[in-house]
């Protein structure tokens, strides 16, 4: 039959407080076992709390082809950051 | 109850985990997947870390000033009291799956009541270790219904493998004579009592899998006493080559 | 006329492509696994890549060679976490590998079918235990030397990978030293043992860093992409100069009578290497050679039917799942 275990995302949470970071990705037959192989592939020193498994299949991923256009235009929105307004030197507490 | 009663009642535990510990250590780099090598490691990690808190305890009981590793490496064959079925081969992963999971739910009802123990070292270890077990049962209990219930042919293997090491399951409930005395003594198990809930869960867990619960007329038994299967020598000659061949040396 | 003037026009498109990511490289961006990348950067990446995960499961096997006779508990259970690590290693690095496009199947075909390459040093026996010793403090030490550059090179899972792997790989080097020393502050036996063992990996160890410079072939791409930051003998003196002095704190002999510290240049001197044995191992005429292969090869085929059974029994599992809801 020779059939291949699907790729899984493994997402890990360091501990509580901070978010669920992309760690690697392994092979798992269904999604007990990659909960399983997460595990003990990816926390064996204490590196997590909590971890989300996905099957790779199913994220959908940006273009880079579509790079312009998805992310160009916020480059010159210079009005969103704070520092884009001026205000005199001895104001405090803004 | 003498302090040699508790070592030995300790040897009956910590040398399961031992045994079964170097016999998982063989498949390092073996195995049908990075994934389950990695696995399959932690529980041997996991099993000679318990083994190591249990003999440096005996160290602490003995009038020799033992070290873990004079109890671990110099005893004689006949001193070893863990359970045949954890010395038996790695014959292929169903028989590698069907110890493991025969093995982990009776370690788990073990460390259950032994969390209860009247000594407050093994009630330690045994708080500690029950986590740990926990993980291993679920790890090979998940194995076991998938190569019970994958493919026609893990269906035969698996069943195989349970037919074959169904013998020696009746042995972890056996009791010799210091068990006895250090369970009377509230610091043990009661093996006898843990029998009825294993054989349940094991059971129901096989139906589940779709393996047929076999019926032996007779069971093994001779580890809990010191007599083992022919496979223990082999283990031992591995496992204390360097200790026999330089002796009295730190490593 | 209209085609060739199509194709002069895809040319040039695919020649600026390759000057945008070739200065995107040089500007110390990564590249990630969807950009677009010359077809010659992603064979060198999955050749390098497949070999270096080759590198860490087949290492698994001399080490693994040891486990059931460490001689300690404790040392037991460091060179079992090792070798799990090495296994861990190897995943992360054939995952890195397989967003370029190649499966993790297709690469171990290659690595059992011989076409695949990995490192020679694994190809020599393992015969006491003081050779746990020396590949800890010496394989891993050169592979340290190899892989710390690696962390910021130029394609970005790979980079990934091996930020995981050195921050992992930092107790190996201490783990053989370790035991190095304490068979150095033992008997007579066992320092003889440690020397014996330094002996034999001693020149393996320095043939490791890869074949001269002026026999390399791929260096100078391999800079531009910053899969080397360094040459091979470059790496090798590095090694040599970092490595003496700690045999010296062991009192062990390193066994080059020409090795000898230059005080013009500031490193050691060191005696020729037999490259002909390198090349006899490289081309598969190692001791251990056909062992290694075919315990990689053995694992995987008699696991087929396990991999099998999990992927039946998952499916399996959706089925009835889609039986409930229809219910």
């Amino acid at each position: 039959m020779n059939k291949n275990w699907p790729l899984w995302e493994i997402f890990v949470r360091s501990k509580n407080g901070l978010e669920h970071r992309h760690f690697g990705s392994l092979r798992a037959a269904d999604a007990e076992m990659a909960m399983n192989n997460a595990r003990d592939v990816y926390t064996r020193r204490s590196e997590g709390v909590s971890i989300w498994v996905v099957e790779s299949k199913n994220i959908t991923a940006s273009n880079p082809e579509h790079n312009g256009e998805l992310f160009e235009p916020a480059a010159d929105k210079a009005y969103r950051h704070p520092t884009f307004y001026d205000l005199p030197d001895d104001i405090e507490h803004m | 109850m003498t302090n040699e009663n508790l070592i030995q009642y300790i040897y009956s535990i910590a040398d399961n985990s031992l045994i079964l510990g170097q016999r998982l250590g063989e498949l390092c780099g073996h195995g049908p997947t990075l994934e389950t090598d990695i696995a399959l490691t932690n529980i041997a990690l996991d099993l000679l870390g318990q083994t190591r808190s249990y003999y440096q305890y005996v160290g602490e009981l003995s009038k020799e000033d033992l070290t873990e590793d004079d109890v671990a490496f110099l005893r004689n064959e006949r001193e070893y009291k863990n359970v045949l079925i954890v010395e038996q081969p790695n014959t292929d992963f169903a028989y590698v799956i069907a110890r493991q999971y025969f093995f982990d739910v009776y370690h788990f009802l073990l460390l259950e009541k032994l969390m209860e123990s009247k000594n407050v070292n093994l009630q330690a270890i045994a708080k500690k270790s029950m986590k740990e077990v926990a993980y291993h049962k679920r790890f090979s209990g998940d194995w076991l219904k998938r190569l019970g219930d994958g493919t026609e042919e893990s269906h035969q293997k698996m069943q195989q493998a349970v037919n074959d090491l169904w013998v020696y399951t009746d042995e972890l409930f056996h009791m010799n004579e210091d068990d006895k005395v250090v369970a009377k003594a509230g610091f043990g198990v009661d093996n006898t009592e843990l029998k009825e809930t294993y054989y349940n869960e094991v059971e129901a867990l096989l139906k589940k899998a779709t393996i047929e619960i076999p019926s032996t007329p007779y069971f093994q038994k001779g580890g809990k006493k010191g007599i083992h299967t022919e496979h223990m020598g082999y283990i031992l000659a591995d496992m204390q080559y360097m200790q026999r061949t330089f002796p009295d040396m730190k490593w | 006329m209209k085609n060739k003037e199509n194709m002069n026009e895809n040319e040039k498109q695919t020649k600026n492509l390759e000057e945008i990511f070739e200065a995107k490289i040089a500007r110390d961006e990564k590249i990630e696994p969807k950009d677009w990348m010359p077809e010659k950067y992603r064979k060198t990446h999955i050749r390098q890549i497949s070999q270096h995960a080759h590198s860490e499961i087949v290492g698994m096997l001399p080490e693994g060679n040891w486990i059931t006779r460490a001689p300690s508990l404790r040392r037991k259970v460091a060179l079992l976490a090792k070798v799990q690590d090495e296994a861990g290693h190897g995943l992360y690095l054939y995952s890195a590998c397989e967003t370029l496009g190649i499966s993790r199947e297709e690469l171990y075909d290659q690595l059992h079918s011989g076409k695949a390459k990995y490192s020679s040093i694994f190809n020599y026996p393992t015969l006491t235990w003081a050779d746990m010793g020396a590949i800890g403090w010496l394989v891993d030490g050169a592979a340290i030397i190899n892989q710390v550059p690696l962390c910021n090179t130029s394609f970005g899972p790979y980079a990934r990978a091996m930020v995981r792997v050195c921050k992992e790989e930092s107790f190996h080097q201490r783990q053989g030293y370790e035991i190095m020393m304490t068979l150095c502050n033992g008997t007579q036996e066992q320092k003889e043992m440690a020397q014996d063992a330094l002996n034999r990996w001693w020149w393996p160890s320095l043939m490791m860093l890869g074949p001269t410079d002026d026999e390399s072939i791929h260096t100078e791409q391999s800079m531009k992409w910053k899969l080397k930051r360094k040459t091979n003998d470059e790496l090798r003196q590095q090694f040599i100069d970092q490595t003496v002095p700690q045999a010296d704190i062991l009192g062990l002999t390193i066994p080059d009578p020409d090795l000898k510290y230059n005080n013009d240049t500031g490193h050691y001197d060191f005696g020729k290497i037999d490259w002909d044995e390198f090349w006899q191992v490289v081309k598969g005429h190692g001791m251990c050679n056909k062992e290694r292969i075919s315990a990689r090869k053995n694992a995987w085929d008699n696991g087929e039917w396990v991999r099998d059974a999990a992927v039946a029994y998952a499916e399996k599992q959706v089925e009835k799942d889609e039986v409930k809801k229809a219910v």
